[in-house]
C-alpha cells in the first residue's frame, strides 16, 4: 500500500449536475465518486483509468475510481465532482464563518496493494 | 386506441436550477410530463424533463412510516414546539413566498435561522458586510462590459448559459459585436473546460487566490511587487502587470468569482480581496464584482432572510429578536458542536453534503424536512414531507443571482402540497400550540 | 366603531385648531357623529391631542436598494436597541436601516401611518412590493425610477414625446408604482458608461443626445398629461456639491410653472464652488418657492448621528465613498438606474455637516407656505425617520434650537442666518409640514386630515413641556378605525394599503417594446410586469386627464 498527498478540489461537474435530480441513480452514484487526477501523478502511481484508490482525511476515507485529468489539473492536485462522497472527506471546523474548508484541502491518495485489493479490477489493469 | 393528450406550451417559464435564473424557456408538455424545455441548457433540460411525476411516494412519511400531510404537520409542529434550540435551515431551493413563512416560523420559535449561503457564498457575504460590493445587474454586463474576469468558478459546467446570455458571446449596447468586444480572463487553479471560453487562463496555485488578489490590488496602486509572487502563485509579474493595465483600460470590467474563492482557505478574505479590487478599480474606470450564486433561489433566502431579520444567515432569534454570528449560529456549527435539538430542513439536503460529525448530530434530533426528492436528510427525518417542485409545479418568485425578482410560470400540477402550504399549516399549528402548553406526555414522546 | 371625546383636534386642513371634538370612527373611516351608534366604545382623550396620522411622502424603506443596506450594516442594527417579538408582532432590528417588520411598528409607534419609499428601480419593483407586504401597519406605496431610464432618454432624444407618455404609463403600471421619480436626470447614466456625471442641465447624454434640462422637462410634461396625483418627484441634478443651488434655481425655472416636488431640497442648497466648503443659499431658493406655487418641496434635514446614505445616484454614492472612506455598495440596474450607498456619520464640529443642519432648519422656518415645504429626513440620507421628534421640537421650541446650536460649529452656523431666526411653529403647523401638506402633495385625499370620509389613522398625544417626547411617545395610534398602538406598544398586526397608479396607456407601442427588451434587457419582456398579487392591500388613487 502507497500513499501520497494531494489537494483536492471538490465542484460541480456537468455530469453531477444532470444526474442531481435523482441521487439514488446509478449515474450519480458513479459521477460522485470518480476521482480526476493529473496524468503524470498517475503513471508515477502506477495507475491507470479504472482504478480505485481510497482517499483520507481526518474525517473519513472514501473509495473513488481514478480518471485522466488530461491537462485541467496539475500535478498534485485532484477534483472530483461534489456528493455525499466528497462531503464525508471535510472536517466540521469553519473558523468561526459557518463555512467548513470545502475546496483545496488536503487528502492523502492511498494506492491499494494488489493482492490485498479486493476490487473488481482485472489484473490486466495494474501492468 | 392510445389517447395522446394535446401538447401545450408554457411560455417564458424559469429554470430555477441554477442562479441564472433563465426565464426564456418554453416548455412543451403533454398530459403531466414536460417533453421539450427550449433554450434551456444541459442542466435545465435534465431539470425540466427528468421531472418525475411521483405520485407514488407517499405525501409523508412520519418515523419512516406513510403518513397524511395533516398528521405529519401535527408532529412536525409538536416536534419544532418542543424544542428548546432547533435550526431552520435550507431555503435556496423554494419560492420567496416559502421563504418568508419559513422565516416566521424561526421568529416564532425563537430559532436558528440558516440557509444553505452559509455553505456556499457565505464567506462572499461577509465580506459584503466589510467592504460592501460595487455591482450590477446581469444586463449591465450584457450591455456594456468590454473585460469581464471569472475567478474560482467553472460557469461552463455550473452556469451553462451565463456566457452566452450575459457574460460572454451577448451584443449588448455598447457591445454591438458581441464576444468581439470583450476580453475574457479566466483565474482557476484547474484549467476547466470554462478555459476555452476565456482569451487568457491564469492557472493559479491552490489556496493562493489572495495573494494574487493582493499582488493586483497593489499594482493598481503602484506599490511594486516582488517578483517572487511568482513562486508563490504560479502567475509571473509579468502577466499580473499586463492584467491590471489592461483592467484599467478596461472601459467596463466586471469580476464573477465563484466558491473556489468562498470555500478556499481564506474564505471571506478572499471575497474582500477581490471586492476591494474592483472597487481600487474605479479610481480609473468602471469595475464591478458579482459573486455567482449556485441555487436557483439563494439569493431570495439572502434577501429576504435579510429583510425579515437585517443579517442575511446565521441568525439566532432565541433572545426574542435576530442576532447574527457565523460560525455561532451557522448550521454546520450548531450540529458538529452538538448544540440543536431539533432541525426544521426545507429544499436542502445536509445528510448528503455536510461534514461527516454535523451529520451525525442531525441523525441524533428529530428533524423536519420538506422536499420533493426522497433525500438522504429526508430518510434520516422525523418528519418528512413530499412537497411539490418550485418553477414546474409551484409559482411564486425567485430571485436571479443579481438579485433580479422574477416569477415563476408551473407547467404541470402536483398532487403534493407546496412548501409554502405545508409551512403555513406548520406555523398555524405551532402557534396554536405554543398559545395553549404542550401536555406533558407529548413531552415524553419528544424524548422517546 | 370608536368614538373619541374630549380630546383637542388639530386639523388644519379643515380648519380646526385645536378646538375639543368628537371623532366618531365607522368602518376605518371618520364619520359624522350622527352615523355612529349610541353603543359604540368610547376612548376618552381628554387632556390629549388629536392628530392626523403622519404621512412620509419620502423615504427609503423597500426594495434593493434599502435591502442592500440591510446586509451591508450589521455593525449599524447591533448598536441599536432590538425589536423583540411579541405574541402578536414580528421581532426585528432597527439602526439607520430597519428590517420590514420593524419599520412598520416604528413608524406606527411614532403616530406616522402612511410613508412612501421614494426611489424604486421598475426591475426591482417585485422586490419592493414584496417587502411591503412585510411592512405591517402603515399605509405604502413608492415612486418608480425614471430619470436614467434608457427608453426614456431614447424617446426623448428621438423627439417622441407621446411615446414617451405612453411608455411612462405603461412602466408605471408594470411596476404598480404611484409616482413618477427622477435621480439625478442623465448623470447616473453618465456614471454607469464610464464612472463621471453630469455637471449642468445642457450637458449632453450621449448617445441619447440628452440633457439634463430634456428629461426633466419631458418627464413633469409626461406626467402632467397624464394627471399622476403626485407631481414628478426630482432629486436635481449636482447634489451635494457646494454651488449646486443655481442648478436648482435653474432646474425650477427650467419647468416653467410645470408641477414638480423637488426632493430633500437642504441638499441642494449650497453656495460656494464645487469642492469647496458649502454656504446656505436657501433664502434665493425660498423666493423662488414663495413665488411659484408649482413647485413643493420636503427638507431632507440632517440629523446628527450615524446614518447610511443611500440613493439611485450611483455617482454621489461614489463621492460619499471617497469623501468618507467608507465602505461603498454600488448597484447599476441595466437600462434603467443606479444605486450607492455608503455609511455616514454628520458631525456636529463639521462645518460642512453643520452648514447642512441649518440649512434643513432654515427652509422650513424661512418657509411662507408650509402646504409646499413638507418635513422628511429623506430617511435615512439625512438621519432616521426616528429623528422626527427631535426636529418637531427644533422646530418649535426656540430655546432648544438655541440649546443645541451651541454645541454645532459656530462658523458654520454664523454664515447662514438661522442664529437670527426666532420662529417657532405652533401645533398646526407641525401637523401640516407632518401630516396635511404630504397628503395633500401625494394627492391623497383621505390622508393627512380628521374630516368626514377620512380615513381613520389618528395619532392621539399627551401634551408635555418637551415636544420631542410628545411626538415620541403618542398615546394612542389608530390605524383604520383600530387602536393598534396603546402607550408605546403595538398591539396587533395590521396589513396596511399599497397605492398604486395606472394610467391608461396605447397598445400600440408594445411591439417596439418587446424588441427593446428583447435586444437589451436579460429578462422577458413577459415576465417583467408586476401581477396584481404582490399588492398587499392594493388601492389603485385615479389619474385626472384634462
Amino acid at each position: 500500500m502507497r500513499s501520497e498527498t494531494f489537494i483536492l478540489i471538490p465542484g460541480r461537474s456537468t455530469d453531477q449536475g444532470t444526474s442531481v435530480g435523482d441521487k439514488s441513480s446509478a449515474q450519480y452514484q458513479e459521477v460522485t465518486r470518480r476521482l480526476r487526477v493529473n496524468p503524470a501523478d498517475l503513471a508515477r502511481l502506477g495507475l491507470r483509468a479504472g482504478d480505485r484508490v481510497r482517499l483520507r482525511t481526518g474525517s473519513a476515507e472514501i473509495e473513488v475510481t481514478c480518471l485522466s485529468a488530461g491537462d485541467e489539473l496539475p500535478s498534485g492536485m485532484l477534483f472530483i465532482a461534489y456528493g455525499p462522497e466528497s462531503s464525508r472527506l471535510l472536517g466540521g471546523e469553519t473558523h468561526g464563518t459557518g463555512m467548513p474548508d470545502s475546496k483545496g484541502f488536503q487528502v492523502e491518495l492511498i494506492v491499494p496493494d494488489p493482492a490485498a485489493d479486493a476490487g473488481p479490477a482485472p489484473p490486466a489493469f495494474r501492468a | 386506441m392510445e389517447a395522446t393528450a394535446a401538447a401545450r406550451v408554457v411560455e417564458h417559464a424559469t429554470c430555477t436550477f441554477c442562479g441564472c435564473v433563465c426565464d426564456d424557456i418554453d416548455l412543451t408538455v403533454e398530459g403531466n410530463r414536460i417533453t421539450k424545455a427550449k433554450n434551456a441548457c444541459v442542466l435545465g433540460k435534465a431539470w425540466f424533463l427528468d421531472h418525475q411525476p411521483e405520485d407514488r411516494r407517499p405525501e409523508a412519511l412520519v418515523g419512516g412510516e406513510p403518513a397524511t400531510t395533516a398528521a405529519a404537520v401535527e408532529e412536525a409542529a409538536r416536534v419544532l414546539a418542543t424544542a428548546r434550540y432547533p435550526v431552520v435551515y435550507g431555503l435556496s431551493d423554494t419560492t420567496a413566498e416559502a421563504q418568508r413563512v419559513a422565516v416566521e416560523i424561526a421568529d416564532r420559535l425563537g430559532a436558528c435561522l440558516d440557509t444553505t449561503t452559509s455553505v456556499c457564498h457565505g464567506p462572499s457575504g461577509i465580506a459584503f458586510q466589510e467592504v460592501g460590493e460595487p455591482t450590477c445587474t446581469l444586463g449591465e454586463i450584457k450591455n456594456r462590459a468590454d473585460m469581464v474576469i471569472f475567478w474560482g468558478g467553472n460557469p461552463a459546467e455550473s452556469h451553462p448559459r451565463h456566457f452566452t446570455k450575459y457574460s460572454v458571446t451577448p451584443k449588448g449596447t455598447y457591445i454591438p459585436n458581441g464576444r468581439k468586444d470583450r476580453y475574457v480572463v479566466l483565474v482557476d487553479v484547474r484549467r476547466t473546460l470554462s478555459a476555452r471560453a476565456a482569451d487568457l487562463f491564469l492557472q493559479v496555485k491552490p489556496g493562493k487566490d489572495f495573494e494574487v488578489l493582493w499582488a493586483l490590488r497593489g499594482l493598481v496602486k503602484g506599490v511594486a511587487i516582488d517578483p517572487a509572487i511568482e513562486a508563490e502563485t504560479g502567475i509571473p509579474l509579468a502577466t499580473l502587470e499586463a492584467l491590471v493595465e489592461r483592467m484599467k483600460r478596461a472601459r467596463f470590467g466586471v469580476f464573477l468569482f465563484g466558491m473556489g474563492l468562498s470555500m478556499t482557505r481564506g474564505k471571506h478574505y478572499n471575497a474582500a480581496a477581490i471586492l476591494t479590487l474592483a472597487r481600487d478599480l474605479n479610481q480609473f474606470t468602471r469595475f464591478l464584482a458579482k459573486p455567482m450564486r449556485g441555487h436557483g433561489n439563494v439569493t431570495g433566502a439572502d434577501n429576504v432572510v435579510s429583510w425579515s431579520t437585517g443579517y442575511p444567515f446565521g441568525i439566532n432569534l432565541g433572545r426574542g429578536y435576530p442576532r447574527f454570528n457565523p460560525g455561532e449560529f451557522t448550521t454546520v456549527d450548531l450540529l458538529v458542536r452538538g448544540e440543536a435539538d431539533a432541525a426544521l430542513i426545507i429544499s436542502a439536503d445536509p445528510a448528503a453534503n455536510f461534514p461527516q460529525a454535523a451529520i451525525e448530530h442531525l441523525r441524533r434530533i428529530p428533524t423536519v424536512v420538506l422536499d420533493p426528492a426522497l433525500s438522504a436528510t429526508a430518510r434520516i427525518a422525523r418528519v418528512a414531507f413530499t412537497t411539490a417542485t418550485y418553477g414546474i409545479n409551484v409559482a411564486g418568485t425567485v430571485y436571479r443571482m443579481d438579485d433580479v425578482p422574477i416569477r415563476l410560470r408551473p407547467a404541470v400540477p402536483s398532487r403534493y402540497p407546496s412548501d409554502e402550504d405545508v409551512l403555513r399549516a406548520i406555523a398555524r399549528r405551532i402557534r396554536e400550540l405554543r398559545e395553549a402548553p404542550v401536555p406533558a406526555s407529548a413531552d415524553a414522546r419528544a424524548a422517546g | 366603531m370608536l368614538r373619541v371625546v374630549n380630546g383637542r383636534v388639530y386639523d388644519p386642513a379643515n380648519g380646526v385648531d385645536g378646538e375639543v371634538r368628537t371623532l366618531a370612527i365607522r368602518d376605518g373611516r371618520i364619520v359624522a357623529e350622527a352615523e355612529l351608534g349610541r353603543n359604540a366604545p368610547t376612548l376618552d382623550a381628554r387632556g390629549l391631542l388629536v392628530l392626523p396620522g403622519g404621512v412620509d411622502l419620502h423615504s427609503h424603506i423597500a426594495g434593493p436598494k434599502v435591502n442592500a443596506a440591510r446586509k451591508l450594516r450589521p455593525e449599524d442594527h447591533r448598536r441599536a436597541p432590538p425589536v423583540p417579538r411579541t405574541p402578536t408582532t414580528r421581532s426585528g432590528v432597527m439602526g439607520s436601516t430597519p428590517s420590514t417588520f420593524a419599520t412598520g411598528y416604528s413608524y406606527a409607534r411614532l403616530g406616522y401611518t402612511t410613508v412612501f419609499d421614494a426611489a424604486v428601480p421598475p426591475l426591482g419593483a417585485r422586490h419592493a412590493h414584496e417587502e411591503l407586504h412585510d411592512t405591517p401597519v402603515i399605509d405604502k406605496g413608492f415612486f418608480v425610477l425614471m430619470g436614467n431610464n434608457e427608453y426614456v432618454l431614447r424617446c426623448l432624444g428621438k423627439g417622441e414625446r407621446e411615446k414617451l407618455r405612453h411608455f411612462v404609463a405603461w412602466l408605471l403600471g408594470a411596476a404598480k408604482g404611484y409616482a413618477v421619480k427622477l435621480v439625478n436626470p442623465g448623470g447616473v447614466e453618465v456614471w454607469k458608461q464610464g464612472g463621471g456625471n453630469v455637471k449642468g442641465l445642457d450637458d449632453v447624454v450621449a448617445p441619447h443626445g440628452v440633457t439634463p434640462r430634456q428629461i426633466i422637462v419631458g418627464l413633469t410634461q409626461a406626467v402632467a398629461e397624464l394627471g399622476i396625483p403626485h407631481p414628478a418627484h426630482v432629486h436635481a441634478n449636482n447634489l451635494g456639491i457646494a454651488g449646486n443651488w443655481a442648478t436648482t434655481l435653474e432646474t425650477m425655472r427650467a419647468i416653467e410653472g410645470r408641477r414638480a416636488h423637488f426632493a430633500h431640497v437642504q441638499f441642494h442648497s449650497y453656495g460656494g464652488e464645487p469642492g469647496a466648503q458649502p454656504s446656505s443659499r436657501v433664502r434665493e431658493l425660498i423666493d423662488y418657492v414663495d413665488g411659484h406655487p408649482n413647485i413643493s418641496v420636503d427638507v431632507g434635514q440632517v440629523v446628527f448621528g450615524d446614518t447610511t446614505s443611500m440613493t439611485g445616484d450611483g455617482p454621489l454614492g461614489y463621492f460619499l465613498h471617497n469623501v468618507t472612506g467608507h465602505k461603498w455598495f454600488n448597484g447599476d440596474v441595466e437600462m434603467e438606474e443606479g444605486c450607492g450607498i455608503v455609511p455616514i456619520r454628520y458631525k456636529p464640529g463639521s462645518r460642512v455637516h453643520a452648514t447642512q443642519w441649518a440649512i434643513g432648519l432654515e427652509w422650513l422656518l424661512l418657509a411662507k407656505d408650509p402646504w409646499r415645504v413638507v418635513l422628511s429626513t429623506d430617511h435615512p440620507n439625512g438621519g432616521s425617520f426616528l429623528a422626527y421628534p427631535q426636529i418637531v421640537r427644533l422646530l418649535m421650541d426656540r430655546e432648544y434650537r438655541k440649546q443645541t446650536m451651541r454645541a454645532v460649529n459656530s462658523k458654520a452656523l454664523a454664515k447662514t442666518t438661522l442664529p437670527e431666526l426666532d420662529r417657532e411653529y405652533s401645533l398646526s403647523e407641525v401637523v401640516i409640514v407632518t401630516r396635511a401638506a404630504p397628503a395633500r402633495l401625494l394627492g391623497l385625499s383621505r390622508k393627512g386630515h380628521l374630516g368626514v370620509g377620512a380615513d381613520a389613522d389618528v395619532a392621539i398625544l399627551s401634551p408635555g413641556p418637551d415636544w420631542q417626547q410628545v411626538f415620541e411617545a403618542p398615546r394612542y395610534v389608530i390605524k383604520d378605525g383600530a387602536v393598534l398602538v396603546d402607550d408605546g406598544e403595538v398591539r396587533g398586526d395590521h396589513e396596511g394599503r399599497t397605492y398604486h397608479v395606472e394610467p391608461p396607456w396605447d397598445p400600440a407601442i408594445l411591439p417596439e417594446l418587446r424588441k427593446w427588451f428583447a435586444d437589451f434587457y436579460t429578462i422577458e419582456f413577459e415576465n417583467y410586469p408586476v401581477d396584481p398579487e404582490y399588492l398587499a392591500r392594493p388601492e389603485r388613487i385615479a389619474t385626472v386627464t384634462g
